[in-house]
């Protein structure tokens, strides 16, 4: 009987206690949790959602007001200010949208454990469940904090600015700016001199990307299968000055090299060039000379540390293979195509794709060596200018803002695609699947 | 019969002679400028006409003038990079250590996005973002400080070395923390005693990274850094060249030998780390 009437109760309270009520009650922070008598739970969240509501509403809905304005009177109003405190203030109405939707989320799930007959706990292990789920937020919240405002901050302003008719004549705080729609991107497309150094540029980029990055792979795989020669002595001497290039700074070596390269007292034109060929090379003013000594600079740079990388695997290829190889009577090209080229393929794969995008956006050496020049008439971007150093340009010389952010963001397009193809071949990925 | 093991042999000698051939030709071409760097930091005349590898009457009056001329910069600039450099590598350090531990052991909400945020904000060089990062600094008042510049270092290596170090953190069994749990340690005690030392090889590596990096970037303080007496080393000595260029040569010469030797000297002695702790970042990520 006892048992019986226990059970009736437990049905009762179970058809009683209502999620969805808990939910609607959570409209306001906190109820919720207070129906589902987790009365200290709800007093702290709606404490704290009060809390953020008064001291931050006057702020996110005045920056929200001035992410649309921009700014209303001229010389007072900064609209560089006023476009950073409306996206601080995304940032934040983003960060209230989402607590307010967990707490919603979390009312309705503590209701739905109620229904089933869980039993609300104590005050000490409740602060120990909140303490336990909260600890990984406790963590990365710091990083992705300073994330948040150095990296994703910068970005959004940036991605913002593309928008805008930011530029030499028209720059706060001197007067104000403007929403233009997709102004720059039309002009970088239909004003003739722009879309034809936007076409030199990105052709230029896509080809510097291409043919630096292969002919860096090339010499070392070439160079490394070459080392990797069981008839050859003196390897560790070797391995070590062929890996030289990597361990010294780039930009001390790049340096080194543009006045190796200068046109008139250079190494290379008075020592190798005018004695073998009597004559000069106009390496720094010639774009197409310029473009071959950058070439062969970045393959000097960029090829140690794929050698080092190819070794490493040419090393634990089994010498099986080669042996059945030699059996079949396999020749030397046979062997590099089935085996060896193969092997390093699969082995280092995804850290060559990323080579390419290092050379996509390799600002050093097309700064260092000759800051993106030879300078090309009538346009802002040099002859070997690639679109991360044209970009730079249009900043700190021209002071073309909106448009240096608008290519920015085709920039950033590109290396979207690049991350895509990243996140495909990722293995850690297809690993979280499980969770 | 007698006839073809020697043209083997011979053809053997050959080609042993030829890898010899190309392997001194590289050699060549890899030291060449290295050396002719070191030459010229010894040229006592700033200028570069006729100037050859082994100078006449060299000196090392730039070293000298590096270090003890009162308009020389180039302690106070040291000091500066170091500064930079070790506060980014203890506090950038540590904050990717909590990152990647939350990431590597803990299921909690939002995890998978975050993953996704931090893979993808990898992609995107802090460079790209410069038009914004100078106008900020610039609206906030923090250009030409070496806090702007701290920050902004540390911010922009958390998404690549948190991954790395996730990484490492997933290839230790979880048995370990399942174990010192049961024991009754705390989330941090398990955290600082027994998974940090544990990930001690990873951690140095990215500390490392963290370290060097000042030393050799001069683009982000250039946009962050304005007055010469807070300038680093690479962007100081990048303006010896940059102001006049044939003038100053050989003085950046000598300044840029002393901070690239002993940055290759760490390179080549711990490469076998540094390289498979590059490799495992972009294998991961």
């Amino acid at each position: 009987m006892a048992t019986n009437n226990n059970k009736k109760t437990k049905a009762d309270q179970k058809n009683k206690h209502n999620p969805t009520l808990a939910m609607l009650l959570s409209i306001i922070p906190g109820l919720g949790q207070a129906y589902n008598k987790r009365y200290l739970k709800g007093a702290a969240i709606f404490i704290l959602f009060a809390a953020f509501m008064i001291t931050m509403f006057d702020y996110m809905s005045s920056g929200l007001n001035g992410l649309i304005t921009l700014g209303e009177v001229e010389r007072i109003d900064d609209s560089r200010v006023f476009l950073s405190e409306g996206i601080l203030s995304l940032i934040f109405l983003t960060f209230f949208l989402s607590f307010y939707g967990l707490n919603i989320v979390d009312a309705k799930k503590d209701a739905i454990k109620i229904q089933n007959g869980w039993r609300v706990s104590g005050v000490v292990e409740g602060f120990r469940n909140a303490w336990d789920t909260g600890f990984p937020y406790l963590l990365v919240g710091p990083g992705a904090l300073l994330l948040i405002f150095v990296v994703l901050f910068p970005l959004l302003f940036m991605g913002f600015l593309a928008f805008t008719n930011y530029s030499l004549y028209n720059a706060p705080p001197r007067a104000l700016l403007e929403w233009v729609g997709f102004k720059n991107f039309i002009d970088l497309f239909t004003i003739t001199e722009l879309r034809t150094t936007f076409v030199n540029v990105l052709s230029w980029t896509l080809i510097w990307t291409f043919l630096a990055t292969s002919l860096s792979i090339a010499l070392a795989m070439f160079l490394s299968i070459l080392t990797n020669d069981s008839r050859l002595k003196g390897k560790k001497l070797i391995r070590t000055v062929f890996i030289l290039p990597w361990a010294v700074p780039g930009f001390v070596t790049i340096i080194i090299f543009t006045a190796l390269f200068n046109d008139n007292f250079g190494a290379i034109n008075a020592d190798i060039i005018e004695p073998l060929f009597n004559t000069s090379i106009p390496w720094l003013t010639d774009s197409t000379w310029t473009k071959v000594a950058l070439i062969m600079i970045q393959v000097w740079l960029g090829f140690p540390f794929i050698y080092a990388l190819f070794t490493g695997v040419l090393q634990g290829i089994s010498s099986d293979w080669y042996e059945a190889a030699d059996m079949d009577g396999a020749s030397r090209w046979q062997k590099f195509q089935h085996i060896t080229f193969p092997h390093l393929m699969f082995a280092t794969g995804p850290l060559l794709i990323t080579q390419f995008t290092f050379n996509f956006n390799n600002f050093n050496i097309i700064y260092l060596f000759n800051n993106g020049g030879p300078p090309v008439r009538g346009q802002s971007a040099g002859g070997t200018d690639i679109l991360i150093s044209w970009i730079y340009n249009l900043t700190f010389t021209n002071s073309q803002y909106s448009l240096a952010a608008a290519i920015s963001i085709i920039l950033g397009l590109f290396v979207a695609t690049f991350a895509f193809f990243q996140f495909r071949r990722s293995s850690s990925f297809k690993e979280e699947g499980n969770f | 019969m007698a006839k073809q093991p020697m043209s083997r042999k011979t053809k053997n000698t050959l080609e042993i002679a030829l890898m010899y051939a190309i392997i001194g030709v590289m050699f060549v071409i890899i030291i060449y400028p290295l050396l002719w760097a070191f030459g010229m930091s010894l040229n006592p005349s700033s200028n570069l006409y006729g100037a050859s590898i082994i100078p006449e009457n060299w000196s090392f009056v730039h070293y000298e003038w590096l270090f003890t001329n009162p308009r020389s910069n180039y302690l106070t600039w040291y000091k500066n990079t170091l500064m930079v450099s070790i506060s980014v590598a203890i506090v950038g350090t540590l904050l990717v250590s909590f990152t990647a531990y939350a990431f590597s052991r803990y299921r909690f909400r939002g995890r998978t996005y975050g993953l996704y945020a931090f893979l993808l904000l990898q992609m995107f060089p802090v460079l790209m973002a410069m038009v914004a990062l100078y106008i900020l600094l610039n609206t906030i008042g923090l250009l030409d400080s070496l806090l702007g510049l701290i920050i902004i270092y540390i911010g922009g290596n958390i998404p690549m070395n948190a991954f790395l170090v996730k990484g490492y953190f997933d290839t230790l069994p979880k048995e370990l923390d399942e174990s010192a749990k049961m024991d009754g340690a705390g989330h941090f005690r398990i955290f600082f005693q027994i998974l940090l030392p544990l990930a001690k090889p990873i951690l140095a590596v990215v500390a490392l990274f963290n370290f060097m990096n000042p030393f050799m970037d001069f683009i982000l303080p250039r946009i962050v850094l304005r007055s010469p007496e807070n300038f680093t080393l690479a962007l100081g000595l990048f303006n010896f060249v940059n102001d006049q260029f044939s003038n100053n040569f050989t003085r950046f010469a000598a300044g840029a030998i002393l901070i690239a030797l002993p940055i290759a000297t760490v390179y080549l002695f711990l490469q076998k780390y540094l390289i498979s702790g590059l490799s495992a970042g972009a294998t991961k990520g």
